[in-house]
């Protein structure tokens, strides 16, 4: 470059620049002209420099950044503004569209002709860059006067798109761009100017949609309409919106058409939320979970209404048991109770199912359905509480030949349902002692059908509710397993000793006597026979262990005897008592009641239940006078030898004693032990502490056994402060204080 | 569980003697002949109650000394007496007891102890002396050893006695109450401060400020609930 060259004047240089961007405007306007070669801009852009790196007075970068502006705001006047001014609407926008592109191209070549501008001056002088001078031009004269229009012709369009007609989308695209582009980096015009317009009229448009659909529309035709609704919504987002809108746009929507009218879409008669439930329309209420859970507490209502729904389902369960309970009353239907717990059970697969697929394992859900079972699981059905009639229905699938012949599988199966539905329950402790009471029967009589189910519900059952719960449980089985591995060894014994054999065949089952339910040991007197094999079984025990002591419970043993009839013999199949009572006839052909008493040493309730079940029931094996169905205690009983039956062996039931209320007590007795060493334990932990928050806490560590009741533990609290363990604070009777 | 032994002792009233200052004993020792006279007419005064064998005043005693005293040996104001005393067995006085009562009321004679008696009951009911009188009566009722409840039969009488001028209505149809339930036999010392504190903080008798999820022993709770019913039928 020479060194020497010639000043440039301002008036000159820029004439020569005027020539360039009368070019630039040919070029943008379309007329012909011939795009800019690179020698061409190299002059515009040596002109500029020129100018710039004169020697002052010379130096004219002030005045030529002021031209460069100056040449903006002249095109925009003579040629941009008006022909936006004639044009309306849609034309209106594709001008602009056009403009737009225009401009950012004329900004595009301009700074680069003026960049040396940029460089030097503007940097030093923190200016605005040439690229914003443009751009806020056409900001400043163009998009602020016609945004308005912009954004009604924009909201027309999309209002027509909303109503079905077909619209330019991609113009649409570009008119937005322009509101993003113009706010040069920041999003304050698309926002102001465009977006919160758009979000107004869009609720207005759904709002007024909405009054109209709500009363003419069933709730799932409204649901579909919805979500069509917000899918196009959002696809007009994804499609010419600016994505920051969509979260904006769709809660509006969402607001409008579901939330201002939960109350009256979810209650609709005949088609509400209940009436879906009740019809099982699955994908309807799929839909509506879909809908609600993007609102803010917009499950809560339909949880609410799932809750009811399902609990009033199951009183329904619970009133049809009560009355089929009633009308069977004297025809004595036991399986009513375990069809209730096999319609409980479908019940809970069944809304479980709702609860995974409709509901999509939403935990409101779940705390739904659970609320709901808690409710009616612990009401009283057919007078019994429903924790007996899961034991009893326990019982029912693991007895052997029960009534329903069922796969491993599904017993499997259907024991994991009930041990799921105990979770429900609140009286736990009650279940496990009817369990216990069902399960010993099942062992000791040998009528459980497997051992592996036994073992599995046990594990299930200490899965769900604690080791503690299932000790004793485990203890019966394991108890069992013991018990043959001792007769085991008795018969060894035997085999070694045949002078101390009884003559009899006999098995005694050792137990543990805490894992058992407590049965209470009776004065019988044992017959001579029996009272030989108890002899030789204490020998034998001793020879085994020693410090432990043996309990007889002749209530729970059985004996095989041959009745000698007339017609043939018979094996009878009986219970060590009625046993008892038979053997009596070997010496005596007639017996009055109190004779049998006497030589028996019963109480009167098994005498008469012995009687009844020998001389009233099925095989009448003594022959009672005066022959009616019921046992007095001044009837005569002598050995029917004329008795016979096609069978060789028969077994002669006896009823067995209703133990519901024993059951109920032992489990009251517990649980005022257990709320005792509650509090006990919780006070000698606080020392101090207020009456509800004892209350709270004894409730607390409780629950997973039984939901206390206040009264009781007041009670509790009572006696314990009678019994020194508490006292009340003397200036504040709210208050308790553990006395160590 | 079973009870547990009485742990606490040191309810009982027999403190021993405050050790007094040797100074104050000097200016005593001044006026200590007067006093030693009235300290013998005391003495002798107890003398004929006393059964001279066991030293102390007995049953037999106590209804000799009602009967000059003309009261009902039920009547309020032998319970305010012994509670004077600090008596501490039921039906009889030792010579301590009756030496501490006679003194503090300051009467050596049975026509002293007679005109005595109605200041001693303003004094009994004294809001902050009834507290301990109506406990008092409680702890005096507890006859074998060990004991830590009364019977119902016994907290009537004794409730009639003890709070029946000051809570009359309340009084009767608590007695009527625990004649009719079944839940409780006997009171322990809990249940007995707390119904005097339920005579006095909570309104008869629609019992609207009554609040059973507070601490309330729950044979008040019982009580509560029986009134309402009871109204509720009238």
């Amino acid at each position: 470059m020479s060194t020497h060259h010639l000043i440039v004047e301002l008036t000159e240089g820029w004439e020569h620049m005027q020539n360039g961007i009368a070019k630039l405007q040919r070029i943008l306007e379309g007329e012909p002209e011939a795009q800019f070669s690179s020698e061409e801009y190299m002059i515009l852009y040596t002109t500029i420099y020129n100018m710039c790196t004169q020697k002052p007075p010379h130096d004219y970068s002030q005045q030529l950044y002021d031209k460069y502006k100056d040449a903006f705001v002249e095109y925009i006047h003579i040629r941009v503004l008006p022909s936006l001014r004639e044009k309306h609407d849609e034309f209106m926008l594709r001008e602009l569209v056009k403009r737009w592109a225009n401009h950012k191209m004329m900004v595009r070549w301009l700074s680069r002709f003026f960049h040396y501008l940029d460089r030097y001056f503007i940097s030093r002088r923190s200016l605005p860059s040439l690229n914003d001078v443009g751009l806020t031009c056409f900001k400043d004269m163009v998009y602020n006067e016609v945004k308005g229009q912009v954004k009604d012709a924009v909201i027309l369009m999309v209002d027509k798109e909303r109503e079905g007609v077909q619209i330019d989308r991609a113009l649409l695209n570009k008119v937005i761009d322009i509101f993003v582009e113009i706010g040069m980096g920041h999003m304050q015009c698309y926002e102001n100017d465009f977006e919160e317009p758009l979000l107004v009229s869009s609720s207005g448009y759904y709002s007024q949609k909405a009054s109209v659909w709500i009363v003419e529309d069933s709730c799932p035709d409204y649901m579909l309409k919805a979500e069509d609704c917000l899918k196009k919504e959002k696809d007009r987002v994804d499609h010419y919106l600016h994505s920051s809108s969509e979260i904006r746009l769709l809660e509006k929507v969402q607001h409008e058409l579901l939330v201002v009218y939960t109350s009256q879409l979810l209650d609709k008669e005949n088609s509400g939320c209940r009436v879906l439930l009740t019809h099982d329309k699955v994908e309807d209420l799929s839909r509506m979970y879909r809908l609600y859970h993007k609102i803010s507490k917009g499950l809560d209502p339909v949880a609410n209404m799932f809750k009811e729904h399902v609990k009033a389902e199951g009183m329904v369960l619970v009133q049809l048991a009560d009355d089929a309970a009633s009308s069977k009353a004297e025809t004595g239907g036991g399986s009513q109770e375990h069809v209730f717990v096999r319609k409980v059970i479908e019940l809970h697969d069944k809304y479980m199912g709702y609860v995974t697929g409709c509901f999509s394992n939403n935990t409101l859900f779940h705390k739904a359905l659970k609320e709901a079972f808690e409710v009616f699981c612990n009401k009283v059905v057919a007078a019994s509480s429903s924790a007996e009639l899961l034991a009893s229905y326990c019982d029912n699938i693991l007895r052997k030949g029960s009534n329903e012949k069922l796969s491993d599988e599904v017993i499997e199966e259907t024991l994991d349902k009930v041990v799921k539905l105990l979770a429900y329950i609140s009286d736990k402790d009650l279940f496990g002692e009817f369990y216990r009471k069902k399960l010993s029967r099942r062992l000791l009589f040998d009528r459980s059908g497997s051992d592996d189910h036994e073992r599995l519900i046990i594990t299930k059952l200490k899965q769900q509710c604690g080791g503690q719960f299932t000790s004793k449980m485990e203890g019966m089985v394991n108890d069992l397993t013991l018990a043959k591995e001792n007769h085991n060894h008795f018969q060894e014994y035997l085999s070694i000793n045949p002078a101390a054999s009884p003559g009899i065949d006999l098995t005694v089952t050792v137990l543990t006597t805490g894992y058992w339910p407590s049965y209470k040991s009776s004065d019988l007197n044992l017959p001579e026979e029996m009272v030989k094999c108890v002899e030789v079984f204490k020998e034998f025990y001793k020879t085994r262990t020693k410090h432990r002591k043996l309990t007889w419970i002749y209530s729970l043993g059985t004996c095989n005897i041959s009745g000698k009839f007339e017609p043939k013999t018979i094996e009878l199949m009986v219970s060590t008592f009625q046993a008892a009572v038979l053997l009596l006839f070997n010496t005596s052909d007639r017996l009055s009641y109190s004779e049998i008493q006497a030589q028996l040493n019963l109480s009167d309730d098994d005498v008469v239940r012995l009687l009844q079940s020998l001389s009233c029931a099925k095989y009448k094996i003594l022959i009672k006078e005066p022959s009616n169905r019921t046992v007095t205690s001044s009837d005569y009983f002598s050995f029917n030898s004329k008795f016979t039956d096609r069978m060789r062996r028969i077994r002669v039931p006896l009823p067995p004693v209703d133990e519901r209320k024993k059951v109920v007590e032992d489990v009251d007795k517990d649980r005022r032990y257990a709320i005792d060493a509650s509090i006990v334990r919780i006070m000698k932990s606080r020392k101090t502490l207020s009456h509800q928050q004892l209350v709270t806490e004894c409730v607390e560590q409780l629950s997973r056994m039984f939901k206390p009741d206040f009264k009781m533990i007041k009670k509790r609290i009572e006696d314990l402060i009678t019994r020194d363990y508490l006292e009340r604070d003397k200036e504040n009777p709210n208050l308790f204080k553990y006395l160590a | 569980m079973p009870p547990r032994q009485s742990k606490r002792k040191a309810t009982k009233t027999g403190d021993s003697t405050p050790s007094k200052l040797p100074h104050l004993d000097n200016i005593r020792s001044a006026s200590s002949k007067a006093a030693s006279k009235k300290n013998d007419n005391v003495d002798e005064f107890f003398r004929t109650y006393a059964n001279s064998l066991s030293d102390m005043i007995e049953p037999e005693g106590v209804e000799r000394l009602c009967s000059d005293l003309n009261l009902d040996p039920t009547d309020v104001k032998v319970l305010m007496l012994a509670w004077k005393m600090k008596a501490e067995k039921q039906g009889y006085f030792t010579q301590d007891e009756w030496q501490r009562g006679l003194k503090a009321l300051k009467v050596d004679t049975i026509n002293k102890l007679k005109k005595s008696l109605p200041g001693l009951e303003k004094e009994v009911l004294k809001p902050d002396n009834f507290e301990d009188f109506y406990l008092y009566a409680f702890r005096y009722s507890l006859i074998e050893d060990k004991q830590k409840c009364i019977d119902i039969e016994t907290a009537c009488i004794l409730l009639d006695i003890v709070l029946g001028s000051q809570f009359q209505i309340h009084v009767d149809l608590f007695k009527e109450f625990l004649q009719a339930q079944r839940d409780y036999k006997v009171i322990n010392m809990d249940q007995w401060v707390n119904f005097y504190r339920f005579c006095k903080e909570i309104r008869f008798s629609d019992f609207e400020d009554y609040d059973a999820s507070q601490a309330w022993p729950l044979i008040l709770d019982n009580f509560v609930d029986w009134m309402k019913e009871k109204t509720s039928q009238c």
